[in-house]
């Protein structure tokens, strides 16, 4: 099989999935979703052992062989669904196809109603998603970039929580509105392209091309702006998350293990593979801004972290924070920061996917997420504590565990980034955006987990009022069922005033098939199968991030190739700017002082942490 | 003139099968009534037959035509979804008086009968949409206009036994007869600054004028009104307003048929018109000089444009999201997208290496049509002890019942908000390409955000079939007793997922239509004195 046949068949193997589960038996449709994606997996593997491209940056295959329509603008407007992969793709890939059966195993029994459309659903997705990590044609990857918010809405909007409607309507109109600039800002430059008397093409090199060499900065500027919208309402970055934290509540247990584990990844990667690369003089512009939001991100994130009660909206709102540790690493743009980044995208999709499989088996057992309702679960569970103890501290970057390499290496490359020309690789930022950073990320990130994790599993054994262990129980206690629900409805902290009324008959996860599936007091063998996969990559991960490093390194380089010099642009247009500054401050005819003197940095630059010190 | 009438071939087949079908739905036979949908179709498909048939290079090109290829695209598409169309309607008219027939209840009665009437009429508003591609001049232009529309007001009345409809008839015939008043009076003010009626002669005047001290007041003023007229036609500010009463109080099936025929119909004469006018460079005197402003259209028609296309597509949007009922929010929807595909004429057939606006409305209006039938279609499909549903509580949980109605309606609202890889998304792309391509980049961006607006209702239209519970409300509604509508809906729907697939040659189609039409760039160096070169008319098989 060539690479694009592999690549074709990978998208198509689950809609054909989807479709046959369509028809099948109910009970059987979880089986067809598990196997055509345990076959992706199989194939994304074959993929990455034919890759040749490991240590080079280079795309495979390139792209005229990738290219899946058979003439050059056979699809009109000169879209040609090109696909390709380099070594950042692929392993996002292989996250993708990795998690993704892992998550419908662990739907196997909360899912219980509208089986054949959850699992399809899923299966789509999966394919929405690898569209988009393969394709190297912007409308292609826009198709599966956008597309992966129809399955996202139905697995949110049929199967999650009692506000469902209201939270899978808001991520679909926050992400979808953001995309459609991202779009206007693609079909912009492809536009002027066309215009400047090229053939029309959306192949994403033609574009990078012509955007770098052609646009005038200002363009550029508007264009990387429109394409950072959409982008960053993906990651999510800090002003426009507001529709995650409420998604993660809502979603089923899978849904938030892929939301989380790849669909954010999308967003960083879309920066990564197309915006960086498209305008390095406008990335450089707007690091400044952009690091700002991160740390906000950071640092207020977590401290609404520290608050929250909900043990799945507080891992959902340590996503925004973690994809803003990302978000510092790749716009340090040197390639420690970014090759950290890109590592960083890999280890939160493992970590934050096993942390929300965990809560889902927590969930599926007492119905609650609330963490004054229960704690000392050690007692009851040990095993599923040993779990959620693990992905915790892979979660806050325990040293040896995944989650550490990638963190220091963001921080690093923020560190390293400072904005002296003679670096090889100078930056907008420095040490003090590396050390507000890391006190968010590391000190208030280790408190808000470490909390949570010492309530839910050490101290007294607490479970919620009148809770009858399933594993226990013949038949479940649905008093207790629905007494639970109404208290968890005073603790729930909610955005859009959520009425429980009704969620034991409506919702999916409501009580009441619980003899169709009895689950143990602790983890069945299902669900350990689940998450030891995880746990072995995660030390695998920690212990040996080289071999990792190595095939990301080179793709970063290519991706930050124009940096070094639109930095040092930038830092002589500041310095210009300093010095004309400073020479109309001496002026005794204006008479304000825009400057402090000749020589500093202006007041814009000022806080960035040391002073400009430029070569003339 | 016989070249002429050999290419009007299809069109007059449809008149004569017009009188065919009145003649059939009067007949005592139930069988023969019966027939008159059926035959109907076969109509239109053997006309859409001819089309490529009666079409040739040689008579194209003696007919005096201003674009004469477009009827190629045109009207295959307006015939095909004019099939699509009838078949929504089937077993809709007469349907009570049918069944009373039917059970001895009522006798045979010829006057009571309309079903005969209302194909009739169907074929006729077909009829005119499809000669519009063949106008030669304003007068032909006028009348094609008009045979569309006066069928429609009567199909309106008659397509409902209530006072609804009749009222709607009533709003429908009032405002458009103001409409085609604009229009005559529009054309009269154009004919008296360029003395022709002929569009070729109209185009090389106004050429003249634009090179010469820029296009006169009185042919602007002419254009502004046949434009603002045109506007009724496709609904579009500041004629929009009858279109959410109007669709309201006709049956489902025919609201489907007014947004999409009439529109087609607004839309080819705007194509015309703007055409006659020109994209060519327009000079004005600045300092007593001639100064070229660049291509496009004459300012004020171009400023004129711009402003309905913003209003059109925000006015639409804002309406379709305070909307209760279904099919009132169709109706704004409606509205919306002739803003967006404005943006496609505002355009203009673009550069030698461009995209062409005009290609992309006619493609967008392919894919409209598509759209708009998978939308209707389900709701003229469903039915409350008779009555039709409208409300949004109506379809709620419609999964249940009608799984395959629910996902038509749900790919026709995802194709709505122009979610990839549906056919709405590409026609989108295309308008939007070539609105940017033409530096119309503020419209886009407008356009782009109100497509965001858009996308919450049309969410609540893709989820509250397949999402929610059904409630006590829309348990109680059932599909219609005729397969049909059903059958169209889920064609439709297909078309929508299926057609991308072909994206090249459907683009292709629409390319090869407009071709002689293309910008003359007015070079600087150029005499000044002499009119702008005219757009070639002849129609050349293999040019690029």
């Amino acid at each position: 099989m060539t690479a694009t046949q592999i690549m074709a068949a990978m998208l198509l193997i689950p809609l054909a999935g989807a479709a046959a589960g369509a028809f099948a038996p109910r009970t059987i449709a979880k089986h067809i979703g598990f196997a055509s994606s345990l076959v992706v997996f199989g194939l994304s593997v074959l993929l990455a052992w034919e890759f040749p491209a490991w240590t080079t940056g280079a795309f495979w295959p390139g792209n005229a062989d990738g290219t899946l329509s058979d003439g050059s603008s056979a699809v009109g407007l000169g879209v040609t669904f090109t696909l390709g992969v380099d070594s950042v793709s692929l392993l996002l890939i292989l996250l993708t196809t990795f998690l993704t059966p892992l998550a419908i195993l662990g739907s196997y029994t909360s899912v219980r109603t509208r089986e054949r459309e959850f699992f399809g659903w899923f299966q789509i997705l999966l394919s929405a998603m690898l569209l988009a990590f393969m394709a190297r044609d912007v409308i292609a990857f826009y198709i599966g970039y956008e597309f992966t918010i129809v399955p996202m809405l139905f697995l949110i909007a049929v199967f999650g929580g009692d506000n469902r409607r209201y939270a899978a309507i808001k991520f679909f109109v926050f992400t979808f509105v953001a995309s459609v600039i991202t779009l206007a800002g693609l079909i912009y430059v492809a536009a002027m392209r066309a215009d400047a008397g090229n053939e029309w093409s959306f192949a994403l090199v033609d574009l990078q091309q012509f955007a770098r060499e052609s646009l005038s900065k200002e363009q550029r500027f508007w264009v990387f702006t429109a394409l950072m919208i959409g982008f960053c309402a993906k990651v999510p970055l800090f002003p426009l998350h507001s529709w995650l934290p409420l998604a993660h509540d809502q979603a089923p247990t899978g849904g938030s293990v892929i939301l989380a584990g790849t669909l954010l990844k999308l967003g960083t990667y879309g920066i990564y593979r197309i915006a960086l690369p498209m305008a390095p003089d406008a990335a450089v512009a707007s690091t400044v801004f952009i690091c700002m939001l991160a740390v906000i991100a950071i640092v207020a994130i977590s401290l609404v972290c520290v608050a929250q009660r909900d043990v799945k909206k507080l891992v959902a709102y340590s996503s925004v924070s973690h994809m803003g540790v990302a978000m510092i690493g790749l716009f340090a743009l040197n390639p420690t920061g970014v090759t950290g980044s890109v590592m960083y995208m890999i280890n939160h999709g493992l970590s934050t996917g096993a942390l929300f499989l965990c809560i889902g088996m927590m969930y599926e057992r007492y119905h609650t997420k609330d963490m004054d309702k229960i704690g000392g679960l050690a007692r009851r569970m040990p095993i599923w504590a040993f779990f959620m103890i693990f992905f915790t501290m892979t979660s806050v970057g325990l040293p040896g565990l995944n989650g550490f390499v990638s963190e220091v290496m963001c921080l690093l490359g923020a560190f390293m980034a400072q904005p002296l020309a003679e670096l090889e690789y100078p930056g907008m930022m420095g040490p003090r955006w590396m050390l507000i950073a890391g006190i968010g990320s590391v000190i208030l990130g280790a408190l808000y987990m470490l909390f949570m994790v010492g309530k839910l599993v050490w101290g007294p054994l607490k479970e919620p009022h009148g809770h009858a262990h399933h594993g226990d129980a013949t038949v479940p206690a649905r008093g207790g069922v629905h007494s639970m629900h109404e208290t968890h409805a005073g603790a729930h902290t909610g955005g859009a005033g959520a009425t429980h009324a009704g969620l034991a008959h409506d919702s999916p996860h409501a009580a009441g098939h619980d003899q169709e599936y009895p689950l143990p007091p602790d983890l069945n063998v299902r669900e350990i199968c689940i998450l030891t996969p995880i746990a072995l990559l995660c030390v695998f991960i920690g212990l040996q991030p080289w071999p990792l490093l190595d095939v990301i390194a080179p793709s970063a380089r290519e991706t930050i190739a124009g940096y070094p010099e639109a930095v040092r642009d930038h830092l002589a247009d500041l310095a210009a700017d300093a010095q004309l500054n400073a020479t109309t401050a001496l002026l005794p005819a204006t008479g304000t002082a825009t400057a402090t003197g000749t020589g500093t940095a202006p007041a814009s630059s000022g806080a960035l942490g040391s002073p400009l010190v430029i070569a003339p | 003139m016989t070249s002429k009438l050999a290419l009007i071939l299809p069109e007059i087949l449809l008149v004569v099968g017009a009188i065919l079908v009145t003649v059939l739905g009067l007949a005592r036979g139930k069988v023969w009534r019966d027939s008159v949908p059926a035959v109907t179709i076969g109509l239109l498909l053997a006309a859409c037959c001819l089309v490529p048939v009666v079409t040739t290079d040689v008579r194209l090109a003696s007919a005096g035509l201003l674009l004469p290829a477009v009827g190629m695209y045109a009207k295959p598409l307006i015939l095909l979804v004019a099939i699509g169309l009838v078949m929504l309607s089937v077993g809709l008219v007469d349907r009570r008086l049918e069944l009373a027939f039917a059970h001895g209840r009522a006798a045979f009665d010829a006057i009571r009968v309309m079903r005969g009437e209302y194909h009739a009429f169907l074929l006729l508003s077909v009829a005119g949409a499809c000669l519009i591609c063949n106008a030669p001049d304003f007068i032909w232009l006028f009348l094609a206009i008009e045979l569309v529309s006066l069928p429609t007001y009567i199909m309106v009345a008659t397509s409902r036994g209530s006072r609804k409809a009749q009222e709607a008839a009533m709003k429908y015939f009032f405002l458009g007869a103001m409409s085609s008043a604009i229009i005559l009076y529009g054309i009269a003010l154009l004919y008296g600054s360029t003395g022709t009626l002929q569009l070729l002669a109209i185009q090389d005047v106004l050429a003249g004028q634009a090179a010469g001290e820029g296009v006169a007041t009185l042919a602007l003023v002419g254009l502004v009104l046949i434009i603002i007229g045109l506007c009724y036609k496709i609904s579009a500010a500041p004629m929009h307003f009858y279109a959410p009463d109007v669709y309201e109080g006709a049956a489902t099936s025919l609201a489907a048929f007014l947004a999409f025929v009439p529109k087609i119909a607004g839309f080819l004469a705007l194509i015309l018109v703007l055409t006659a006018v020109g994209w060519s460079g327009h000079r004005v005197a600045i300092d007593g000089e001639l100064v070229a402003i660049g291509n496009g259209l004459p300012r004020p028609i171009t400023a004129l444009l711009w402003m309905i296309a913003v209003l059109t597509m925000t006015l639409g949007n804002i309406g379709a999201l305070l909307q209760k009922s279904v099919k009132r929010m169709l109706a704004y929807s409606s509205i919306a997208h002739s803003g967006y595909m404005l943006i496609g004429l505002i355009a203009g057939p673009g550069g030698p290496s461009g995209i062409s606006g005009i290609n992309a409305t006619l493609f967008y209006l392919l894919a409209y049509a598509l759209m708009n039938i998978a939308t209707f279609g389900p709701l003229a499909s469903l039915e409350r002890n008779g009555e039709e549903v409208e409300t949004l509580d109506d379809i709620a949980g419609l999964r249940q019942r009608h799984p395959a109605l629910a996902w038509v309606l749900a790919i026709g609202a995802g194709s709505l908000i122009g979610l990839p890889p549906l056919l709405g998304f590409w026609g989108k792309l295309y308008v939007f390409s070539a609105g940017i391509q033409a530096g119309q980049t503020p419209l886009v961006v407008i356009a782009a955000v109100n497509s965001g607006i858009s996308v919450y209702y049309y969410l609540r239209l893709l989820s509250e079939p397949l999402v929610s519970q059904t409630n006590a409300r829309s348990a109680t509604v059932v599909s219609t007793p005729s397969i049909w509508p059903r059958v169209a809906s889920v064609t439709m729907a297909g078309g929508l997922v299926i057609v991308p697939l072909f994206l090249g040659r459907v683009l292709d189609a629409a390319n090869r239509s407009t071709r002689g039409v293309a910008i003359t760039t007015v070079d600087q160096t150029t005499e000044l004195d002499q009119p702008a070169p005219r757009p070639v008319a002849a129609v050349t098989p293999d040019a690029p």
